[in-house]
């Protein structure tokens, strides 16, 4: 059987002035119906750009230079403008980072989720701005049926991001691909709209993509977990293992960042050092200057991802040869 | 005597018309509509210490943070800036440049047609705190190295950063000034955990070298234990709750403060339940009679229904309660 999606060693380039740019290389995961893989990752490391990819709304000039995407063991990656187009609405569900980007400024609530609606399903206008009004209130819109007329600037940016998440999930897609969808939002509408994507993760077999840095969401929803560094995979594995037993050094380095919550430290443990620059990204491991347990072989050769207990991560760490 | 605080607000508040226009409203028959996104919030931040703002999303701490800043005027109640004048201190450019804000949303706070070395050099220029090129792009360098970015990245677009970059380069945007008073909204919820680390430490590290001033407002309740001297828990439009950080993590005592605290997420994966906060979020077009909290609240009385609680302090901690005020909270 096919995975609902799947990623085949995709690789992204930005051919610049100052020379072509790999924003993402040899990138390989899949997704089966109902599953979440969580995405995580240094800040700048590929993972919007993977989620751009996927529906098919990369910024030009980037573009697909290597891989195949496939939904439903049909590749997506190919298709012309128009039919990625409808896909995109119908059977992948879009959160994106910047929640204004979605929204039009100059069109009501309302009105931006009734056209959602009335293009992917059959329902007429009255239908559809209940249907509207119904998800408003299933991602924590207070007072929904009096709001649903007020527009975009008038919400604060935790509401502005949950009537983008309800955009996404108004047409039922079968596969949503959520970048930071609750990072703008408290912990208890965030808990309220996890609770919901778990629902339809459940109850519809909606697989999702849910890029965040909030560790919290990830151990919550994630089913598998997926460590971006510098444009690749560095580890993917189940989520307890990855998030308690991380076997790459970069994950195990990330997971030890996450602030405590029951106590105040003086400092806080952070990676030394920055994600290389795509244009400077060493020879060997991407993190070999930082990693502290980097060795000769790391500077040389790049690792692909190998099995490493119950994950696979990109690291000679693992090399049983 | 005290010392000035860097910040005080006096019963604070700004309201939103947001009624629909005059022919729909004329066939719902309904009146004007206002909303009160902040209604009276009063707080000094001592300088050299962070205060920081919780609470639900729209309960209206980004407004506070426009009004502290200027960016919103008061609809009622006033702000002093270092013992001035909040309006007074924004018409001088000298006592301007000693107050900066990162957004919440670095997307629409960066100029897209201008390169990042222009966008944090701007209030440097405008301010004329270094001079001569060179110097600036030098300052320019330290700053984009301080927040994890190549001083190279300085000749790039905002457009060519991901979500994290950006917020790190507004970052260094309004460290650039030399600020002694920053108003941050959600600055690190864009940046993995191990940049947001870095950038903790440094806004750390600034407010013990350089005694910087915080308004730190941020969702993540682990991020604002280790930064907080005071936190502030705003319910629509309010404070309900104001304590030192350790007080406020150790004894919540507002009943809103203890919901939250059961809904942060169990990184543990014990399979803890997360509790989200019970009932309907209120509609601040429309809050609820007495305490806005007592439709959701576990220890609402018909005292709570009718009357207002107002702050009051119980050794550290002020709280807006009546239950905790008879102590039965
Ligand atoms: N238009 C562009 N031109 C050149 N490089 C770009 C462009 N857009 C993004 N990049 C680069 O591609 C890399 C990946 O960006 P991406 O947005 O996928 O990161 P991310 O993992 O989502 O980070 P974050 O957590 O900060 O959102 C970054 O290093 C970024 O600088
Ligand atoms: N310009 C505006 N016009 C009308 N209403 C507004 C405006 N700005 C904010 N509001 C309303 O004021 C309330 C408070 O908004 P604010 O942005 O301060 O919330 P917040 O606490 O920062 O929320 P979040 O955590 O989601 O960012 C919200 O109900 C919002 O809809
Ligand atoms: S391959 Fe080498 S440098 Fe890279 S993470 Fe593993 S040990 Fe570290
Ligand atoms: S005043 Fe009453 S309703 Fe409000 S928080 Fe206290 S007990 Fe609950
Ligand atoms: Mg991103
Ligand atoms: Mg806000």
């Amino acid at each position: 059987m096919n995975s609902l999606l799947e990623v085949r060693n995709l690789r992204v380039e930005f051919p610049t002035r100052r020379g072509t740019l790999v924003a993402l290389d040899d990138v390989s995961f899949a997704i089966e119906p109902g599953e979440v893989l969580g995405v995580v990752g240094e800040s700048g490391a590929g993972k919007s750009m993977t989620g751009a990819a996927i529906i098919g709304l990369l910024e030009p000039p980037g573009r697909i230079a290597g891989g195949q995407i496939l939904l439903e063991g049909r590749r997506i990656d190919n298709l012309p403008y128009e039919e990625m187009r409808r896909i995109r609405g119908r059977h992948i569900g879009a959160i994106f980072q910047d929640p204004l980007t979605t929204l039009n400024p100059l069109y009501t609530i309302g009105r931006q989720l009734v056209e959602t609606i009335t293009t992917h399903l059959p329902l007429n206008p009255a239908q559809a701005r209940e249907r509207a009004i119904e998800w408003l209130e299933l991602v924590g819109i207070p007072a929904a049926r009096d709001r649903i007329d007020a527009y975009p600037h008038q919400f604060s940016g935790g509401m502005r991001q949950r009537v983008v998440i309800a955009l996404a999930l108004c047409a039922e897609p079968k596969l949503i691909v959520a970048d930071e969808p609750t990072t703008a939002l408290d912990v208890s509408i965030q808990a309220q709209v996890i609770a919901l994507l778990k629902r339809l993760a459940r109850e519809k077999g909606t697989a999702m993509m849910l890029v965040t840095h909030d560790m919290g969401v990830i151990a919550e929803t994630a089913d598998r977990v997926a460590v971006m560094y510098a444009g690749r995979v560095a580890e993917i594995g189940p989520v307890r293992e990855v998030v308690k037993h991380a076997k790459h050094p970069y994950s195990s380095g990330l997971m030890a960042s996450i602030p405590p919550l029951d106590r105040r430290v003086d400092k806080l443990a952070a990676i030394d050092g920055s994600m290389p620059r795509l244009s400077a990204i060493p020879q060997g491991c991407a993190y070999n200057p930082r990693c502290p347990q980097v060795m000769e072989r790391c500077r040389q050769q790049r690792p692909d991802l190998l099995p490493a207990g119950e994950t696979r991560a990109a690291c000679w760490l693992y090399a049983h040869d | 005597m005290t010392e000035t605080p860097m910040l005080e607000t006096r019963d604070l508040a700004r309201f939103f018309d947001v009624s629909r226009p005059p022919l729909q409203r004329l066939l719902a028959r309904e009146g004007k509509r206002t909303l009160r996104a902040v209604d009276g919030v009063s707080f000094s931040i001592p300088k050299g210490t962070t205060l920081s703002l919780v609470g639900e999303s729209g309960c209206g701490k980004s407004t506070v943070a426009r009004l502290v800043v200027g960016l919103y005027s008061a609809s009622r109640g006033d702000v002093r800036f270092d013992g001035q004048d909040l309006h007074a201190a924004r018409r001088d450019p000298a006592q301007r440049s000693r107050m900066q804000m990162i957004f919440q949303d670095p997307y629409a706070s960066l100029n897209p047609r201008w390169r990042v070395l222009d966008i944090i050099a701007e209030p440097i220029r405008a301010f004329g705190l270094v001079k001569g090129d060179a110097a600036q792009r030098e300052r320019v360098a330290e700053l984009l190295t301080q927040v994890g970015l190549s001083p190279l990245d300085g000749v790039k677009f905002p457009h060519e950063f991901s979500g994290g970059q950006r917020q790190r380069i507004s970052i260094a945007r309004a460290l650039s000034s030399n600020p002694e008073f920053l108003v941050c909204d959600e600055p690190t919820s864009a940046l993995d955990v191990s940049v947001q680390a870095q950038i903790l430490n440094l806004m750390k590290e600034l407010q013990s070298r350089l005694g910087l001033t915080f308004l730190f407002i941020s969702h993540n309740l682990a991020v604002v234990r280790q930064v907080s001297d005071r936190v502030g828990v705003m319910y629509l439009g309010r404070i309900v709750e104001m304590a030192p950080a350790e007080t406020l993590f150790t004894s919540p005592r507002h009943p809103y403060t203890r919901a939250l605290m059961e809904a942060i997420p169990d990184l543990e994966m014990s399979g803890r339940q997360r509790m989200p906060v019970g009932g309907e979020v209120p509609s601040p077009i429309d809050p609820p009679s007495g305490c806005a909290f007592h439709p959701r609240c576990p220890l609402a009385n018909d005292r709570c229904r009718a009357e207002r609680p107002e702050l009051k302090a119980h050794a550290l901690t002020e709280t807006a309660c009546h239950a905790v005020e008879e102590g039965r909270g």
